[in-house]
């Protein structure tokens, strides 16, 4: 379960992130700089995660996604975090629209907390989904006149944001001081405000939660 | 009755042509012979007073309309950073010297100024012959003298490319000014945020590298400060990179670019593109901030709910179309927002049109004229399918009657050739075989003209759209 592929064009952020992955007890298979190395390595290789970075040489366009979104197709659910300078909904959508989970797009602002960062390899490894706070946030500030988003408390509206980050109850209680079970009690009620069937699968319930609001 | 006044009004003025022409004599003698040149620019004002009044009788009676040759008024100097106004190798306290300079310049160089000269010394002469037919037929008198205006006061191919050099010339200083406030913009944001967040991370390592071996812990806690920092830092440039040129305008290009701003917006904005290439990167450039900031407008004057995007292209031009349901009564006059919209255009010569009723809704239309790929238009399999198929077959058969059938059938009847081979119009009984190669003759050259013709009248035809599939989201 730790066999990593990392695409970056910029050589000193590859290699902080090989040294970084590795120092976590990550192997790092391929390390790689451009869209068709990318494809073909994820093809044949087949890394238990990837981390890929959008604009990637050729085109210095969006190879790096371009080529993520080809893999899925070839090979469904096959887990990638995407890492980008800027964070669009647009691209958001992309990734999440197969609905098959083991996607992430992050800012490379979020490499700089080493721990966070890991932690949302290993989700994406395991099928989850990492999405960026800026992400949620844009997707729920042009969700702001939604009325059953209206409805939901303060508190709530955290534990939603911590959730479509792709967070498990357990996680979401450690990061805003709560019991598990109030967690657990705001995440049903959530769900029911918004009319989603509940899960306990933690994966599921996020990509719910992530598809509701971009079908908004 | 009408046109009886207007050739008295014509030969009255004639009067006044009469001193003009005394003044003017006298002030050029003055002007270019004692150097009282100070005389020369009333002059031309007086002149132009005299033919402009020619011009609008002219057109009144004869219905000849005479469009005014002269080159635009130089614009009013503009004072250099130091105060000063600079007028070639000299610099003055005030504009007047140079304005004067500008002006006297702008004048003598008008060809159209010495032109007016000539037109009103011949001009009472012109009348006095005339005369008889002023007399018995009125209305063609007019028309001859309205021709005879048109020739020496219209404006000719030159002037008119001077007036156009002139347009593109203000358009290029617009664009670069616009272009300089921009950079000076930038400047401004990555001096005063980026520059001084760096400045300020540096400070913090600096500090953390002093302390780390005394002091550990208050070493680590700057340097978690400086991570704090550095983050911060990102986000401030992601800010103005946006402002420069948003990344995923790069990325994708302008209908993915304007999809993502749907997206962001708090509006529901449904966003149509269609485009089959990408259009370049300053004008893909202009068309986004032009979106960007109408949307924003939409949203913080206008009132809207919904906005409708539509973004398309007729032949080489570009057509943007945002319509919101908002309350109305936008006033480029008002906001700086759409003069600035405009200004961004005026660099590829675009324009803009506000259709804002109060009470709404809002359109806005926008065309950039001739900034996308020239191959992208008038290629022949834009044609219409069957306009295809049938310029193909006439450029493949025209020869038939046109050659063989026509011109050799014609030299072998002339020269009496013996030999009827397969050329129809042998065949025939011989009353008949003249007018068969004469018919097949025209006959080809119409299915050659008309093989060049249809393709061309498609290019001028503006209503044609090329068909494309249109593609639309519907978005948040």
């Amino acid at each position: 379960m730790n066999r990593v592929l990392v695409a970056e064009d910029l050589y000193l952020l590859r290699d902080g992130l090989v040294h970084l992955l590795q120092a976590h007890g990550f192997e790092v298979v391929a390390a790689v700089e451009s869209g068709p190395e990318l494809l073909k390595g994820l093809l044949e290789l087949r890394p238990d995660v990837s981390i890929v970075d959008v604009r990637l040489p050729p085109t210095l366009t969006d190879e790096g996604l371009q080529a993520s979104l080809e893999a899925r197709k070839k090979v469904p659910g096959l887990p990638i975090l995407v890492l980008s300078q800027h964070v669009e909904q647009l691209y958001a959508r992309e990734l999440l629209a197969d609905g098959s989970g083991g996607i992430g797009y992050l800012l490379k602002d979020r490499v700089f907390n080493a721990e966070q960062f890991i932690d949302a390899v290993r989700r994406v490894a395991a099928g989850g989904t990492a999405m960026d706070p800026e992400v949620i946030s844009k997707l729920l500030a042009s969700n702001a006149k939604n009325e059953p988003l209206a409805a939901l408390t303060p508190r709530e509206r955290e534990v939603l944001e911590q959730m479509a980050e792709g967070r498990s109850n357990a996680a979401i209680s450690q990061r805003l001081y709560l019991s598990e079970s109030a967690v657990a009690k705001h995440t049903a009620s959530i769900f029911g405000k918004l009319g989603l069937a509940p899960s306990d699968d933690d994966n599921r319930r996020v990509l719910a939660v992530l598809a509701y609001l971009n079908s908004r | 009755m009408r046109q009886i006044g207007y050739i008295l009004a014509l030969l009255g003025l004639v009067i006044v042509e009469l001193l003009t022409i005394v003044s003017s004599f006298v002030s050029l003698v003055l002007a270019f012979g004692l150097g009282m040149v100070f005389l020369f620019p009333p002059q031309v004002r007086m002149i132009r007073r005299v033919t402009g009044l020619t011009r609008r009788l002219v057109n009144a009676s004869a219905g000849v309309s005479i469009e005014p040759p002269y080159l635009p008024e130089p614009p009013p100097p503009q004072p250099q950073a130091d105060g000063l106004y600079r007028s070639h190798r000299t610099l003055y306290k005030t504009p007047r010297v140079p304005a004067w300079n500008d002006r006297w310049r702008w004048m003598m160089t008008d060809p159209a100024t010495w032109r007016d000269a000539l037109w009103l010394a011949l001009d009472p002469f012109v009348k006095v012959l005339l005369l008889p037919l002023f007399v018995l037929l009125p209305g063609r008198g007019l028309r001859v003298y309205g021709l005879w205006c048109a020739t020496l006061l219209g404006a000719t191919a030159s002037s008119r490319m001077a007036g156009q050099i002139s347009s593109l010339n203000r358009a290029r200083n617009l664009a670069v000014d616009t272009q300089a406030a921009e950079m000076r913009r930038i400047e401004r944001d990555l001096h005063d945020g980026t520059q001084a967040r760096l400045v300020a991370l540096g400070m913090t390592i600096g500090a953390a590298e002093q302390i780390v071996e005394s002091d550990p812990r208050a070493a680590k806690a700057l340097m978690a400060k400086a991570r704090e920092a550095s983050a911060e830092t990102l986000t401030e440039l992601r800010r103005v990179i946006r402002g420069i040129h948003p990344p995923v305008l790069a990325e994708r290009g302008l209908g993915d670019a304007v999809r993502a701003l749907a997206m962001d917006s708090a509006l529901r904005v449904s966003v149509q593109v269609d485009l089959p290439h990408r259009p370049e990167a300053p004008v893909e450039a202009a068309a986004y901030f032009a979106v960007s900031e109408l949307l924003a407008n939409a949203a913080r004057h206008g009132g809207a709910e919904s906005v409708e995007i539509d973004i398309s292209s007729s032949r080489a031009n570009l057509l943007i179309t945002v319509t919101d349901d908002g309350w109305g009564g936008a006033d480029p006059a008002k906001g700086s927002g759409l003069a600035g919209i405009e200004r961004r255009l005026a660099a590829f010569d675009g324009v803009m049109a506000i259709s804002s009723p109060p009470g709404g809704p809002t359109t806005v239309t926008m065309e950039l004229p001739r900034v996308l790929p020239a191959h992208w238009a008038g290629d022949l399999p834009k044609l219409p399918r069957w306009k295809m198929i049938t310029v193909v077959t006439l450029w493949a058969t025209a020869w038939c009657p046109l050659f063989p059938q026509g011109i050799v059938a014609g030299v072998f009847k002339t020269i009496d050739f013996d030999e009827k081979a397969w050329f129809l119009a042998l065949h025939l009984p011989e009353p008949w075989q003249w007018p068969c190669i004469v018919f097949m003759i025209l006959l080809g050259t119409a299915m050659y003209l008309a093989a060049v013709v249809i393709p061309a009248q498609d290019r001028d035809n503006p209503s044609i759209v090329r068909p494309t599939v249109r593609t639309g989201i519907r978005c948040t």
